[in-house]
């Protein structure tokens, strides 16, 4: 039997004595090699993009929502109960492991004044700064409010740009206070434009605050369904104007009829949601037993108690998600494999070509002693070393149209090693299966035939 | 015991409907150190019973034994061991390798070798082989910048490197002019007589016969003053392919 490193030799003295046509031939492999690289690396790139806008939208993010209360039979629908804290939240950031960041979220809708001007946003969220880092939106102007600002309760807010062009139509509004249900809150920051959420409502229509200032200074209670139009009637008017002989007593003491008709609300620390984002939407499952299993626990429920809370995730859009990268992948996979079905078929032309002007070459390699196996192991070790040689430029040649993308432009790249290890497999597979054909043929000649070739 | 010894040899080609007997019926034997030369016009069967005792083809029926063992019933793997070990080929033609310096040329046949000798004893082999056929100044020199006898005689150094008992010359001057020949044919008879090398000179040029010590005439598939053999006796071994 022959050996492996002879053959080897043999091998590439026989490509030496041809190099042109060598690197021609194996110009398909290189070609082919260099698409899959290049293909690959910037369709990770785009994927991952893709991935990272998906993300954006919310698909790596879960809500949890205060579950129903209910008092005698009746029911007061999802989110009236009033157990959920920021305490919670604190909690499942820290405790959950397959969660990145979580914070409480305080909502509402009141009516902001600067000057003359006056405005209803879609979302007012009283918040921590972890919310920032969920919804990943970053400032433009100025700067978020920090941790200091939630435990201290300041009078400060961020807005988003929606906001900014109703309330200051000459821009500028960093450092400016504006009414806040007639709190006053200074402008600390502008928010990046966001643009329509999937509902199609408009993201950058937003106050931010710090939810402890929300809570405890300007709303007051969990859920303040408060009516703008009789908050606005209310405006401006006092007992003075009514009754001016009268003197008024500001404070008086209430009588315990009164007492007990109006009780003094308890402030419940209570949050409306809790936002929880997550590293990847793989994780989701994970994150949200983990989360269940946390705050039951913390609120004391019983195994078989049904949960005060629920969790809610964007599983469509991780879905979608799943499949677009799917989708990505496959169609890649297709070109990859076409390429170098291409560049295959260009190795086994070459090959056979090859094979008949070298018949002479054959038979002589016959008559001095060659075995059939030993050319079938010399024609496919050649074409092999082609494939072989073809995927290490291939490699070079895709690395550079990839980075050549990269600074033209401008498209998203990520470097694959799984796709190059891939590629080195694949060259030596095509060499084996093309070059088998051309091998076998130039085995099964007649030595005598041969020698005689023309 | 003689080297080659062949009884009965009938060689059959498959033309469509009939056959085609190129040999009738060859037996002969040589005794190992023969210098013979094997004459015949071109088609005599002459060629057909070369590539037999060269072990590139077998025939139809009839035994052949070279250096005791039975080649007709041999695999076409132990026939490829057998022609590496004891057979050196020359060609009219030369069949060295383009592009492929004399040296690697004449080392061809190690790489198909079984022995277990090191690359470099080959190397060395090679080397003291082209110095003996007078080409030591032209070991790194491709067939291209090689004349024709000079080609023939890298040739003829590949064919020894192996060490082979039987050396085939097939027409080995037909290529050459006759001062060429001349000198190629002398070195075969020194080979001959130096080292004993059993040379089998295929041709049809009565001069060059003229060199060896016996010469076989081959006419219509018989050697010239055997009889047909009109049937193949009950000892032949019949194989097929």
């Amino acid at each position: 039997m022959l050996k492996l490193s002879t053959t080897l030799t043999t091998a590439l003295r026989a490509l030496q004595r041809n190099p042109l046509r060598s690197a021609l031939t194996t110009l398909g492999i290189i070609i082919g090699i260099a698409a899959v690289i290049a293909m690959v690396q910037i369709g990770e790139g785009s994927s991952a993009a893709i991935k990272q806008t998906i993300a954006n939208m919310g698909a790596n993010e879960l809500i949890i929502f205060p579950g129903a209360a209910a008092s005698g039979g009746v029911s007061f629908g999802g989110g009236s109960a009033v157990t959920l804290t920021s305490a919670d939240a604190d909690a499942v950031a820290r405790d959950c492991p397959s969660v990145s960041a979580a914070a409480p979220v305080v909502n509402g809708r009141m009516q902001l004044v600067r000057d003359s001007r006056n405005w209803v946003p879609q979302f007012i969220a009283g918040t921590t700064p972890a919310y920032f880092t969920i919804r990943d939106w970053a400032i433009s102007q100025g700067r978020m409010f920090g941790n200091d600002d939630v435990s201290g309760a300041n009078e400060v807010c961020v807005l988003g740009q929606t906001v900014v062009h109703q309330l200051f139509p000459s821009g500028k509004p960093l450092g400016k206070t504006i009414l806040v249900n007639q709190v006053p809150l200074k402008v600390i920051g502008i928010l990046q434009r966001k643009g329509a959420n999937m509902m199609g409502m408009d993201q950058d229509d937003i106050l931010v605050m710090p939810w402890t200032t929300m809570k405890y200074r300007v709303s007051g209670t969990a859920l303040q369904n408060q009516n703008q139009s009789s908050a606005a009637a209310n405006n401006g008017f006092s007992t003075d104007q009514l009754y001016p002989e009268t003197s008024q007593n500001l404070y008086p003491v209430p009588s315990s009829v009164e007492t007990a008709d109006l009780p003094q609300p308890v402030r419940f620390p209570n949050v409306n949601t809790i936002m929880v984002s997550v590293p990847t939407s793989a994780q989701i499952p994970q994150a949200m037993k983990e989360i269940t299993s946390l705050l039951r626990q913390r609120h004391h429920l019983r195994a078989g108690e049904p949960s005060d809370f629920n969790i809610r995730n964007l599983a469509e859009i991780s879905h979608a998600l799943g499949q677009t990268s799917r989708l990505m992948t496959n169609l890649l996979t297709g070109v990859a494999l076409i390429s170098l079905m291409v560049g295959g078929v260009g190795i086994m032309n070459i090959m056979l070509v090859s094979v008949t002007e070298r018949t002479r070459e054959i038979g002589l390699r016959m008559a001095i002693g060659a075995k059939p196996a030993d050319i079938l192991g010399q024609f496919i070790l050649e074409a092999i070393v082609l494939c072989l040689f073809g995927g290490a430029l291939g490699i070079l040649l895709g690395q550079a149209m990839s980075s050549v993308v990269k600074a033209v432009l401008h498209w998203p790249i990520q470097l694959s090693a799984p796709a190059m290890v891939a590629s080195v497999a694949v060259s030596v597979a095509v060499g084996l299966v093309f070059g088998y054909y051309p091998a076998w043929k130039a085995s099964r000649l007649d030595p005598i035939e041969a020698l005689r070739y023309e | 015991m003689e080297l080659i010894r062949i009884s009965n040899i009938v060689k059959t080609y498959q033309l469509g409907a009939g056959g085609l007997q190129v040999l009738k019926g060859v037996s002969l034997s040589i005794q190992p150190g023969e210098m013979v030369a094997l004459m015949g016009a071109s088609g005599s069967g002459k060629t057909t019973l070369m590539n037999i005792l060269g072990c590139l083809d077998r025939p139809t029926s009839g035994r052949y034994f070279l250096d005791g063992e039975e080649i007709s019933r041999m695999s076409v793997n132990q026939r490829a061991l057998v022609r590496n070990e004891k057979i050196g080929f020359v060609f009219q033609n030369f069949n060295l390798l383009a592009r492929t310096t004399a040296l690697e040329n004449v080392l061809l046949p190690t790489a198909y070798s079984d022995a277990p000798v090191s690359g470099k004893t080959h190397r060395q082999r090679a080397a003291d082989l082209l110095k003996q056929v007078g080409l030591a100044e032209r070991m790194d020199h491709e067939p291209s910048q090689l004349s024709g006898g000079q080609q023939q005689r890298v040739a003829i150094a590949r064919s020894l490197v192996n060490n082979p008992k039987l050396l085939l010359a097939d027409e080995p001057t037909g290529n050459l002019d006759s001062r060429t020949s001349e000198e190629v044919l002398e070195m075969f008879q020194e080979l001959n007589r130096t080292k004993g090398i059993t040379i089998l000179l295929v041709t049809h040029d009565a001069n060059v016969a003229a060199h060896a010590q016996r010469t076989i005439h081959i006419r219509d598939g018989l050697i010239d003053g055997q009889p047909p053999a009109a049937e193949a006796p009950p000892s032949a071994v019949t194989t097929t392919g």
